[in-house]
C-alpha cells in the first residue's frame, strides 16, 4: 500500500511517541518510586544501601524466614496451577475445537465467569469447599492451586484461544492422522509445537497471577509471596518493596521468557 | 522452474488398490450428505468426484479416508472393509484443499512425517524424502519452512509427503482450488503424470469440470449425495444421461424445441437425441455450443455478448423465442452487440427434459 494511500490510518510519529511515553509513565514513575524509596534512609535522609543489604546475611534468613516459606509457597503454587491450566484445560480446549466445535461458546463463558466474580465473593463459595478439600488433600499451602486454577482461567483461556484460532488445528491434525499418527502422538508432535506460543503466554500469565494474588490466600488463611509481603511491610516497609521489586522482575523476566521461546521454529531459525 | 525427476523405485509402483463403496449413508444432523452411494474403482484408476458445492463428494472422500465414520454401509479396500477403521491405520494418502504443512517442520521434515510414524529408519527415510521431494521437483526446497514456499509448491510437497508412505489410495481433496489458474494446470497434469507412473488408485475430488475431465480416468458426478452418472470424460461429454450432468459437464444450450418421432425439432431443423428416450412432446433440448454454428441463413438471432477465449470466440446469441444460446466460433469472426446473424443447428442434442409450458 502506498504512504498516499494510508495518509491518516495511524497515528504520527509525534502521536505516537506521546501515547508510548504517556503508558510508560503510567508504568514506569510507581517502580522508579519504589526503586528510590529502597535506597532512602528515612524520609528526609540520604540514600544508602543498607535496606539491600540487610537481606543477606544469617539474620535476615532468620527475619524473613516467614517470607521465605511464602516465596517458597508461591512457587509451588505457581507450578501446580499451571500444571491444571496444562492437564486439564489445554487438552479440553483443543478436544472442543477439534471434536465439539459448538460447545466453544459454552467453554469460553465457563472460562470467562472467575473474571466476573469479585474475589471475596469466589472465597464465600470456596470456603465450605475447602473444608472437604482440606479433609482429602490435607491444610498444605499449594492446595490454594485449586482456587488458582479457577481464577487464572480467563487468562490462560485467551492465551490458548487466541493461539488455538491463528492455526488450522483441523486441517493440520487431519493431515497427520492420514500420515499414520495416533491422537497422542499428533498432539505432541504437530499441535503442541504450533501452539507453544499460547501454552506459554498461558503458563506465564498464570504464573504472574499466582504471584500477584492476595485476596483468596489472606481469606483462607494461607502463606503466600502476598500474605507474606504484607506482614513484613508492618515492620519493615523497605524489605516490603524490595521484594515486590525482585517479584515485578521475576514476572517481567517470564513474560519476555514468552517472546523469546514462544516464537514458532521457523520463525527464529530466519 | 525447477527440473523434475521421474518416479524413483522407492515409491514403488503397481500399488492401486480395488476400492469400493457400498450402499454408504453418512448424515449430518437432518441432512443426508451421502445417499446409499455406491462406487467401484478399479486397481490404479484415476476417479474424479465432480459436482456442485453441497453434493456430498467432499464427504464421500472423507469417508473413504475416515476422517468421517459412515452411518451405514461397507467401504472396502484390496477386499477388506475398512468403514470401522481409524483414518490412521487405512494407509492412505491425502492432500487436503487448504495447506496442509505442518508449519515447525521443514519440508523434508514434513515429508518424512508418515515415514517416522511406520518407524522407519532415520537414514532410509531421509534417502525416501529426498527421492519424494525430487519426484515433485522441490529438491532443492527441502530445508525451507510452508511459509518460505508458494502455493503451489507446498501442494507439491504435501504429494510427496502423501506418496512416500507408498500408501494404497491417493486422496486428493481439491488440492488445486486455492492455487493461480497457471499453476493449477501445471500441478494438475504432475499430478496425472506421477499418478500414472506409481498405478496408485486415485480419487479426486473437485468442482471445476475441466479439472475433471483433464485428469480423470472416469468422472462421477454427484448430486444431492448420489452419483447421477460415472463414465469416461468422452461419455459424459458426449451422453450425458441427465439433464444435470448435461448442464454440469460442458457448456450446454437450453432450446425450447418439440420431440416429434424421437428427434428433436427445433425451430424446423431436426436432430437426434443422445440422452434417454422420451415421449415425443413439447421438450428443452440441450445443445453443445459447438453443435450450433453461424451461418448465411438459418435461425435469426441478435448477439448480446461475445468474450475472445484465446483460439477461439465464444458468442451470446438471443432467439425470436428469448432463448438465450452460446456459440463457439473462429476468434477471426467478430459480431458485434446488437448484430443480427444466422444460426444452423447440427450434430444432436445431448439430452432433453420434459417442458410444461
Amino acid at each position: 500500500m502506498s504512504a498516499a494511500t494510508r495518509l491518516g490510518a495511524e497515528p504520527g510519529k509525534f502521536t505516537r511517541g506521546v501515547i508510548l511515553g504517556l503508558i510508560g509513565a503510567v508504568f514506569a514513575i510507581p517502580i522508579i518510586a519504589m526503586i528510590q524509596f529502597t535506597f532512602r534512609d528515612g524520609l528526609a535522609g540520604d540514600y544508602t544501601l543498607d535496606h539491600w543489604t540487610g537481606l543477606v546475611g544469617e539474620d535476615a534468613a532468620r527475619t524473613y524466614r516467614g517470607l521465605l516459606q511464602a516465596v517458597g509457597n508461591s512457587v509451588v503454587l505457581a507450578i501446580v496451577t499451571v500444571g491444571i491450566v496444562l492437564v486439564l484445560l489445554l487438552p479440553t480446549m483443543i478436544l472442543v475445537h477439534l471434536q465439539f466445535p459448538k460447545l466453544r461458546r459454552v467453554l469460553e463463558f465457563i472460562c470467562i465467569i472467575p473474571i466476573t466474580v469479585p474475589a471475596i465473593v469466589l472465597v464465600v463459595g470456596l470456603a465450605p469447599v475447602y473444608g472437604v478439600v482440606v479433609r482429602i488433600f490435607g491444610s498444605g499451602a499449594w492446595t490454594l492451586a485449586f482456587a488458582y486454577g479457577i481464577t487464572v482461567l480467563p487468562y490462560a483461556y485467551r492465551a490458548i484461544q487466541s493461539n488455538l484460532d491463528a492455526v488450522p488445528v483441523v486441517t493440520l491434525s487431519e493431515a497427520a492422522r492420514s500420515l499414520g499418527a495416533d491422537w497422542p502422538t499428533v498432539l505432541r508432535l504437530v499441535l503442541l509445537p504450533n501452539l507453544r506460543r499460547g501454552v506459554l503466554a498461558a503458563s506465564f500469565i498464570s504464573v504472574a497471577v499466582v504471584l500477584g494474588e492476595f485476596t483468596i490466600a489472606s481469606l483462607l488463611n494461607r502463606n503466600n509471596l502476598q500474605t507474606a509481603l504484607l506482614q513484613v511491610s508492618q515492620s519493615d516497609p523497605y524489605a516490603a518493596v524490595i521484594f515486590a521489586l525482585l517479584a515485578l522482575t521475576v514476572v517481567f523476566g517470564l513474560l519476555l521468557l514468552i517472546g523469546r521461546f514462544g516464537a514458532p521454529r521457523n520463525r527464529r531459525t530466519e | 522452474m525447477t527440473s523434475i525427476a521421474s518416479v524413483p523405485t522407492s515409491l514403488g509402483t503397481d500399488r492401486g488398490a480395488a476400492v469400493e463403496l457400498e450402499a454408504v449413508v453418512k448424515t449430518f444432523g437432518t441432512h443426508r450428505a451421502l445417499n446409499a452411494i455406491d462406487l467401484t474403482i478399479k486397481p490404479g484408476e484415476f476417479v474424479a468426484l465432480l459436482g456442485p458445492s453441497g453434493c456430498g463428494k467432499t464427504t464421500a472422500l472423507r469417508a473413504l479416508s475416515g476422517l468421517e465414520l459412515v452411518d451405514s454401509g461397507r467401504i472396502v479396500i484390496d477386499g477388506v472393509d475398512v468403514a470401522a477403521v481409524p483414518t490412521n491405520k487405512r494407509d492412505i494418502g491425502m492432500v487436503f484443499q487448504s495447506y496442509s504443512l505442518f508449519p515447525h517442520m521443514t519440508a523434508i521434515e514434513n515429508v518424512e512425517f508418515g515415514l517416522r510414524m511406520r518407524r522407519v529408519a532415520a537414514s532410509e527415510r531421509r534417502t525416501r524424502a529426498e527421492e519424494a521431494l525430487d519426484m515433485v521437483g522441490l529438491a532443492a526446497f527441502a530445508e525451507r519452512f510452508a511459509h518460505q514456499l508458494s502455493g503451489g509448491q507446498q501442494q507439491r510437497v504435501a504429494l510427496a509427503r502423501a506418496l512416500v508412505t507408498r500408501p494404497r489410495v491417493l486422496l486428493l481433496d481439491e488440492p488445486l482450488s486455492a492455487l493461480d489458474a497457471k499453476v493449477r494446470v501445471q500441478l494438475r497434469d504432475e499430478i496425472r503424470r506421477i499418478q500414472t507412473e506409481l498405478g496408485i488408485t486415485t480419487v479426486f475430488v473437485t468442482h471445476d469440470q475441466e479439472e475433471a475431465l483433464a485428469v480423470a480416468d472416469r468422472v462421477a458426478v454427484m448430486r444431492d449425495g448420489a452419483i447421477e452418472q460415472i463414465g469416461t470424460p468422452e461419455e459424459l461429454y458426449a451422453t450425458p444421461l441427465t439433464p444435470f450432468v448435461a448442464d454440469f459437464v460442458g457448456l450446454s444450450n437450453r432450446i425450447p424445441a418439440d420431440l416429434v418421432d424421437g428427434k428433436v425439432v427445433a425451430h424446423g431443423i431436426s436432430m437426434r437425441l443422445l440422452g434417454e428416450p422420451m415421449d415425443d412432446g413439447p421438450i428443452t433440448a440441450y445443445i453443445r455450443p459447438e453443435d450450433v454454428a453461424l451461418a448465411n441463413a438459418g435461425i435469426r438471432a441478435t448477439v448480446v455478448a461475445s468474450s475472445f477465449l484465446g483460439s477461439l470466440r465464444r458468442t451470446q446469441v438471443v432467439l425470436g423465442d428469448d432463448s438465450r444460446v452460446s456459440i463457439q466460433h473462429d476468434a477471426d469472426v467478430r459480431p458485434q452487440l446488437g448484430d443480427v446473424v444466422f444460426l444452423k443447428l447440427k450434430g444432436a442434442a445431448v439430452s432433453a427434459v420434459r417442458r410444461t409450458s
